[in-house]
């Protein structure tokens, strides 16, 4: 192919002329020192490239290669446990390669090419398939079975061979002959474009919750499967925190982690923590099940760009598995700022605070990858993506261009609060703020699974804490003393609601994860207070004090710390609440 | 071979425009000569066909669009790197201005540097201890960790940052330690109490100093945080070392960013900052932490003063969203006299956790509860000027008490006062005791009984 001639440098935008025939988005190499880049402008002969490498030293008149592929992501078996980049080179490599720093022009492929992986046929030869059926798989950890598909592009066919056995990844290991008569041998890799989503036969309507393990999250405001959220909030907040312990809990099989222009020392300690944790659902080390994409502040900023389109591509090829993948990015803000740099640059005409005026239909294309499908493929298989998405508001101020774009297309706003995080209140969403709307997708699972008083409690607590906010302004005025008993009732209630029940450490081992049915208990124990106690407080003798300091009181503090598998335990401690109660009433209207 | 053009087209603020140039490559360092032999330096920021757009790191004064040379030298800026530059005071563009001989370089290294492989990094897990209680227990440091002091003018941050630089060890080790200070625009006088503090303890000894100072060009600034993180990078990783390094003053020098894309007439974002602001920033934050393998780490203090005190500000803003907390200074403490001036509700230490675990095993539940108590404390506080001290109950009395000795005896402190971590977590448990023990919940019930004095017998 023809090699163009650089023009024009300027920072991680290169200029090229010669570039006729060339296509958008292809993948090309600049300079002798082949530095990977994309085209992302074509006007006449001349085509922008952004670079995805420092171009520190380049100039005009170095060769420009092509290579006539788009930019695209290798698909198969080893990608779990992998780490790399955002253009999918694996950074462990990549430290074999350069050392600790991250030098240039280092071209190493995403998956490893000589590894021999074991495939067990699930087709026999005669059979008739088509694009996205599963004709093998390969155990590629122990929590995850790899299903080898046929590749999407090909239609309706016969398999003519298919063979058992060891096997890399670019041999051959089954032959179809398609309806013209022409034959494709598949192995167990796909190359696929990251900005071109895979084909599904359909998206349907999510009805199952991802649980978390959060209990504000899962009551509150729960995400379905394969619906998409996100979690803006000033710095210090935790919108970091939140992210890892939903990639650590949440219940998907696969899970899709990128650190999208965060810190270096945070994506090592993702990096350090994981493979040591746990899976609470398997027991298995969570990096089994978890990819890892980190490309750091201070990495080059182009490839930041399209590390989220490379995580989602990945998350994408697991669900047409069959698999529940969540994706999580940290945080979608660099992204916006990759987009504006490059945007900058080509010197677009810009739209509000210099974002370029397609970020909104960027962000749409992005979250609308995530859904709850039927795969591709004759097989009816389910899958979903769920797409997490952190925002990083400049000041905290939601107001601007990239949360507000983000809130148009996510169905699911965990707010982030300043002030409950000055408070050490984790998580420190905002319960008045935020919304989910996916709750008429999962009452049929809450009821089925939990309990149908699950929502009617949820809904009451929501109404305790928003009767607390109001009430909180009359306090501050004039003192509690100016509250009814019964308001002043609402007001402890909210308070055993947020400090027994919202808040979470996510550094507790028993309490960084509660299972929903847990979270149903604590729920009913806290209210039970509430209820066994209203026909008490209109009472002469009713004094708040004293009803505090029942000893039974400490065992609602303490309803958390009961273990997970033994929630047997609420039952009795539920019936002991109502008989302690409700003999304190007996006591006083004796006395 | 390197060749001289005389066709300067423009000058533009810090910018000039050479034209008919050949081979030019971006990044690339430019010497430009004024028709008096003044020699002055710069990079290439953008470079078009025959055109290429340079950047000056000095003064532009005294440049003439006829008569000036450019010479293109065919490499980025570079910084020659030796073990002697320790006891060396450089300029903001790393030429040595204490009045010594130039320093023999090791090696030349690139001031831009490479980014860290995440994966190779190191956790910073070491207990970094400063002597100043409001760090040590609620915002421990770890060395390896880049924690920015968010000041205002006027506030007394380069006292905090110096008692920082002096005090700062890992107990237990006798390391080999170095300061790197860099100053970007500020004054004479601050940059002198620097030099003096390190002359007065000998730490000048084991410390590099870059100062551009506010008489010094503006451009300048660009490259000095640069050409101190080279340095660090190169004591710590090459020569084992533990480097220290304090940035003063990082709002200075987004200014300068500010001029210079200005002057390109680029696209702003926020407050006419440009929209690369926080890429920019990334590129220094970022360059600290340790390296597996290594024995040496970079422990970053940068130095900030937010417009206005306006935390919200770009520059803290995007700085926050980088660094692994921040120290933030109030300006109500420091008109009530009280030093240092941490204002302990914002301030936050990202890696904090993971140290707090090898201090001693009370640490982390006297964090929690000095935190929270201190936060009701401010609470009642507020609630009490509203409504009167009499109207508080007895619990939320001894709160208001408390929070009046938490800033009187815990987050005072004489400036050359040197708090052990221990001596600071008694002082927490001699606190607490102002309390009712009931109210004591972060703590575990066994720590109470081996830590908090008997206050019958005091």
């Amino acid at each position: 192919m023809k090699e163009g001639k650089v023009i024009k440098v300027s920072g991680p935008l290169v200029v090229a002329n010669g570039m006729r025939d060339a296509k958008m988005y292809e993948v090309v190499r600049v300079s002798d020192e082949k530095l990977m880049g994309e085209i992302i402008e074509l006007d006449g002969d001349e085509a922008s490239i952004q670079v995805y490498e420092d171009t520190s030293g380049i100039g005009p008149g170095e060769n420009v290669y092509r290579t006539g592929m788009t930019m695209s992501v290798e698909l198969g078996p080893g990608l779990l446990t992998s780490i790399y980049d955002g253009i999918q080179r694996p950074l462990q490599l990549i430290e074999k390669v350069a050392g600790a720093y991250i030098t240039r022009g280092i071209d190493v492929p995403g998956l490893d090419h000589s590894a021999k992986w074991k495939f067990k046929p699930l087709k026999s030869k005669g059979d008739t398939v088509q694009g996205g059926d599963i004709i093998g798989e390969v155990e590629e950890t122990t929590l995850i079975n790899h299903k080898i598909m046929v590749p999407p592009t090909i239609g309706k066919a016969t398999l003519t061979d298919i063979k058992s056995g060891e096997y890399t990844i670019d041999d051959v290991v089954a032959e179809v002959k398609d309806e013209d008569g022409k034959s494709h041998e598949l192995t167990m890799l796909q190359k696929w474009s990251i900005r071109r989503p895979r084909p599904v036969n359909q998206k349907t309507v999510p009805k199952e919750p991802l649980v978390t393990g959060t209990r504000i999250l899962d009551t509150l405001f729960p995400i379905a499967k394969g619906g998409a959220g996100c979690i803006p909030g000033p710095f210090g907040a935790g919108k970091t925190v939140t992210q890892q312990s939903l990639a650590k809990f949440c219940d998907a099989q696969v899970i899709v982690y990128i650190g999208c222009g965060e810190r270096g020392n945070e994506m090592t300690d993702v990096l350090m923590e994981f493979p040591h944790l746990k899976d609470p659902n398997t027991g298995e080390p969570l990096m089994k099940r978890t990819i890892l994409i980190a490309n750091t502040s201070n990495m080059p900023v182009a490839a930041r760009e399209a590390s989220v389109y490379t995580g989602i591509t990945i998350a994408e090829y697991y669900r047409d598995m069959g698999y529940n993948v969540a994706l999580m990015a940290d945080s979608t803000s660099r992204w916006a700022e990759a987009l504006r740099e490059m945007s900058g640059r080509l010197e677009e005409m810009p739209g509000e605070e210099g974002y370029p005026a397609y970020l909104g239909s960027k962000t749409a294309e992005f979250y609308e990858r995530a859904g709850y499908v039927k795969c591709y493929g004759s097989e009816g298989r389910e899958g979903s993506v769920t797409a997490i998405g952190a925002v990083s508001p400049p000041g905290g101020d939601l107001s601007e261009p990239v949360t507000q774009n983000t809130l148009r297309v996510t169905k699911v706003f965990w707010g982030l609060d300043a002030k409950l995080a000055y408070k050490r209140h984790f998580p420190a969403i905002n319960w008045l703020a935020s919304y989910s709307l996916y709750m008429d997708n999962v009452r049929d699972y809450w009821k089925k699974e939990v309990s149908e008083e699950y929502e009617p409690l949820k809904i009451e607590a929501m109404n305790l804490l928003q009767q607390e906010a109001s009430l909180a302004e009359i306090v501050n005025l004039v003192g509690m003393d100016a509250l009814s008993p019964k308001e002043r009732l609402v007001l402890e209630t909210a308070k055993s609601l947020r400090e027994d029940f919202l808040f979470q450490n996510a550094f507790d081992y028993e309490d960084a994860y509660t299972p929903l049915k847990k979270q149903y208990w604590i729920l009913k124990c806290i209210l039970s207070v509430y209820h066994e106690a209203l026909p008490l407080i209109e009472r002469e003798n009713f004094s708040f004090d004293d009803f505090l300091k029942l000893p039974i009181m400490e065992k609602v503090v303490k309803a958390k710390d009961i273990p997970r598998d033994q929630l047997e335990k609420y039952e009795d401690l539920y019936k002991e609440i109502k008989t302690a109660i409700q003999a304190y009433g007996s006591g006083k209207a004796s006395a | 071979m390197q060749k001289e053009y005389k066709t300067l087209k423009s000058v533009a603020g810090p910018l000039i425009l050479v034209e008919g140039v050949e081979g030019v490559k971006y990044e690339e360092l430019v010497e430009m000569t004024t028709t008096e032999g003044a020699i002055r330096m710069g990079r290439v920021l953008e470079v078009h066909n025959d055109k290429a757009l340079v950047q000056m790191f000095e003064s532009t004064q005294g440049i003439t669009t006829e008569g000036t040379k450019a010479k293109f030298l065919g490499k980025p800026m570079e910084i020659g790197v030796s073990p002697d530059m320790l006891g060396r005071v450089f300029s903001g563009s790393g030429k040595p201005i204490d009045g010594g001989a130039a320093v023999i370089p090791e090696k030349k290294l690139n001031i831009n540097g490479a980014p860290l492989n995440p994966y190779s990094r190191d956790f910073p897990n070491d207990f970094y201890q400063t002597g100043i209680s409001t760090i040590d227990c609620l915002n421990t440091l770890v060395r390896g960790q880049k924690l920015p002091i968010f000041s205002g003018a006027g506030l007394p941050h380069s006292r905090v940052a110096a008692q920082i630089a002096r005090q700062c060890k890992v107990r237990g080790e006798e390391s080999n330690t170095a300061v790197i200070f860099a100053a970007m625009g500020v004054t004479f006088e601050e940059a002198e109490y620097f030099t003096n503090e390190f002359k007065k303890t000998g730490a000048i000894n084991r410390s590099v100093m870059f100062l551009n100072t506010a008489a010094d060009p503006v451009v300048e600034r660009i490259a000095t945080p640069r050409l101190a993180l080279t340095t660090a990078e190169y004591l710590a990783f090459e020569k084992d070392m533990h480097v220290l390094v304090i940035l003063t003053d990082l709002t200075n020098y987004c200014e300068a960013l500010r001029e210079v894309s200005a002057a390109r007439k680029e696209v702003p974002g926020r407050r006419g900052y440009p929209g690369y602001l926080y890429t920019d920033l990334a590129t220094i934050y970022e360059r600290a932490g340790r390296v597996k393998g290594k024995k040496g780490s970079i422990t970053q203090i940068p130095i900030l003063t937010m417009p206005e005190d306006d935390i919200t500000h770009p520059i803290p803003d995007l700085t926050g969203y980088i660094t692994e907390g921040q120290i933030v200074l109030s300006r109500d403490l420091h008109r009530e006299g009280i030093y240092p001036p941490v204002n302990v509700l914002p301030s936050l230490s990202r890696l904090s956790p993971t140290a707090r675990k090898v201090t001693r095993e009370d640490h982390e539940g006297v964090f929690g509860q000095m935190y929270a108590a201190f936060a009701r404390g401010l609470e009642v506080r507020d609630l009490a000027v509203i409504l009167g001290e009499s109207a508080l109950s007895e619990t939320d009395l001894k709160y208001l008490k408390f929070a009046k000795a938490f800033e009187k005896r815990f987050i005072t402190q004489e400036e050359t006062e040197d708090r052990s971590i221990e001596e600071t977590l008694n002082l927490s448990w001699e606190l607490m005791t102002m309390l009712p023990k009931s109210e004591l919940k972060r703590v575990k019930s066994e720590f109470i009984e081996k830590y908090l004095p008997d206050t019958k017998q005091a």
